[in-house]
């Protein structure tokens, strides 16, 4: 009897933890996007944000987190690809692999900030480059790879061994068949990986503050040229992302409106992150209704 | 007029290109390979070097920087470098935030698992994900306009506090506890469960006898790597936590951490100077305690093959 009385209150506390969980959740949704969304507008997200005063929107700093994540994944997916390429046909169990692994788990476990002061020491200091965009995007790289290689050694793994064989079979290389296919059956499964790894590097921001700068100079948008200082495409112009001003604006902003701001720029945040994750979702679904239809 | 290349020749000159492509492919993936090897011992020995620097060049020593309480770098007369309270407010948050998150965690882990298999799963999954995908910085907004003013309000002092720090973290590394420890309960064999029931014993008696102890090194590698994310987490904590320099007497006292302090002076002290390098050697502290962790990690899950 008393076994059964502490297993209906365990089975209660269970359930409270779950509902505690899932409140957690709805409460922080609802507050990111009830108090967001009314400051979300076409006029904020295309104005530029000003220092001091109200009413300042959030055009650069949107353009800057999309830009520096479009160059970290420049660089990113090659890197994290190859090396995963390695880890799964390549490397052969042994001393080497296993320090390589070491080295991904020790990427893969360091704080963002750290990778931060890496970055601040090589990119920004001793290459001179000043606080630049391609130093936050290599600083992210870094912090990305982990999850890359990681995706994409899964992947590539996971693709049927008739296939690789029947290739091989047929007298066409390892790197030919690897080129032509495994990379093409793997790639649905390391797009959805990507996409959600996307999704993080957008949010992130102790990485930035040490990389990327916290400022951004007046931008021309009508100046394509990337050596310009005024270009928004130049990469060694410093750049402040969405997280970053979240961030900064809130404790070392002057502006009296830093809570329409901030709760804007985050619903902006959370909505972009969660279409990346939708998105992969999506993406995944699509794929995995492909495999198993009968064609 | 066409021109016949004979079959010999035609069949030596591309498996020339490819063997050329097998190689280079070969050279490139092994590049990127070596790209990862080298950033993470460059960032090891950079920090490491940098670190170190406070303590070899200016002359800091390495005692009170570990142990004493005073922090007054910009003291031109008597600098002092005490990082002592730092140290302890990142172990503290640390601690405390996988205190709460911990039983949360594992809590909702067990409800995946055990309570409600079919549909609790489809329920707290994605609300997992989606708390996964809030980054960390609006962690830190909501918490300073939110959790803030209510705990002045209603708790006491000043809002910004160890107690603030503590619960915004909870929140951050809860999805990192659950899904860790929702793959380790699930992984358990079904046999466990089912001689245990065939017993007659009851769900909570398997629970905490059987699967708990079976899970037992898995769900402390979930609460490690939680801990990890939370000892290094900078942005949030360092928006609701208060830094100051003085050791927290209590959980509303306002605290700092490395990271939070690493934050804040970075970009205000000049490069090289004294105060910037113990920034450095607090660096190292991080770093050093990233491999900790998974020494730790590495420490449990060599137990959970035996």
């Amino acid at each position: 009897m008393k076994s059964k009385t502490a297993d209906r209150i365990a089975t209660g506390v269970f359930i409270a933890i779950a509902i505690i969980i899932i409140s957690i959740l709805v409460g922080l949704f609802s507050f990111i996007l009830v108090n967001g969304l009314k400051h979300v507008s076409f006029d904020f997200l295309t104005t530029p944000s000003s220092n001091v005063r109200a009413g300042g929107g959030i055009r650069d700093q949107l353009f800057n987190s999309f830009y520096v994540l479009f160059i970290t994944m420049l660089i990113a997916i090659p890197l994290g690809l190859g090396g995963a390429i390695y880890m799964a046909e390549y490397a052969k169990p042994g001393k080497i692999t296993d320090i390589i692994r070491s080295c991904i788990e020790v990427l893969a476990s360091l704080p963002s900030i750290v990778i931060g002061m890496f970055g601040l020491l090589m990119f920004v200091n001793l290459t001179g480059w000043g606080y630049s965009i391609l130093g936050g995007a290599l600083a992210l790289t870094i912090i990305n790879l982990p999850s890359i290689v990681r995706v994409g050694e899964d992947a590539i793994r996971s693709v049927p061994r008739d296939l690789k064989e029947a290739s091989l079979a047929l007298g066409i290389t390892k790197w030919h068949t690897i080129k032509t296919v495994i990379l093409p059956t793997a790639f649905p499964s390391i797009l959805t990986g990507v996409i959600l790894a996307a999704g993080r590097v957008f949010g992130e921001a102790a990485a930035l503050l040490f990389t990327a700068g916290l400022s951004t100079p007046r931008l021309d948008y009508t100046n394509w040229n990337p050596f310009s200082d005024q270009s928004p495409l130049n990469i060694f112009r410093p750049a402040e992302t969405l997280a970053v001003h979240i961030w900064s604006v809130n404790t070392q902003g002057l502006i009296p409106d830093v809570e329409e701001i901030s709760s804007g720029s985050a619903a902006v945040l959370v909505i972009s992150v969660l279409l990346f994750n939708l998105l992969a979702r999506w993406i995944g679904s699509l794929i995995h209704k492909k495999i198993t239809a009968t064609k | 007029m066409e021109k016949i290349i004979p079959a010999k020749e035609r069949l030596l000159k591309s498996e020339k290109k490819w063997k050329d492509g097998e190689l280079r492919g070969k050279i490139l993936v092994t590049i990127c390979a070596v790209i990862m090897i080298s950033a993470t011992i460059s960032i090891t020995i950079f920090l490491g070097t940098k670190g170190l620097q406070s303590f070899i060049k200016n002359g800091v020593s390495l005692i009170e920087f570990l142990t004493s309480t005073q922090w007054n770098p910009t003291n031109k007369a008597n600098p002092e470098y005490g990082a002592f309270p730092f140290i302890f407010g990142s172990f503290a948050v640390t601690f405390l935030s996988a205190i709460v998150a911990a039983p949360l965690g594992i809590g909702g882990a067990i409800f995946m698992t055990e309570i409600a298999p079919s549909w609790g799963r489809k329920i707290l999954q994605p609300v997992i994900e989606l708390l996964v995908g809030i980054p960390s910085v609006v962690y830190g907004f909501i918490g300073l306009t939110v959790l803030v003013p209510f705990i002045r309000e209603h708790v006491g002092g000043l809002g910004f506090s160890l107690l603030s720090g503590v619960i915004v973290l909870s929140i951050m590394i809860l999805p990192t506890i659950t899904t860790i420890a929702t793959d380790a309960m699930s992984s358990l064999p079904k046999n466990l469960r089912e001689g245990s029931y065939a017993l007659g014993a009851t769900r909570w008696q398997t629970i905490r006898k059987v699967l708990i102890p079976a899970a037992l090194p898995s769900l402390l590698t979930a609460v490690v790597l939680g801990m990890a994310r939370a000892f290094g987490e900078a942005l949030a904590v360092q928006m609701v936590i208060g830094n100051v320099r003085d050791l927290p007497s209590n959980l509303l006292d306002a605290s700092a951490t490395l990271t939070t302090i690493i934050t804040l002076n970075m970009g205000h002290t000049t490069y090289g100077s004294v105060e910037n390098n113990t920034l450095w050697s607090m660096g190292l502290i991080l770093l050093v305690m990233s491999f900790v962790f998974i020494l730790l990690i590495r420490y449990l899950s060599s137990r959970r093959k035996m």
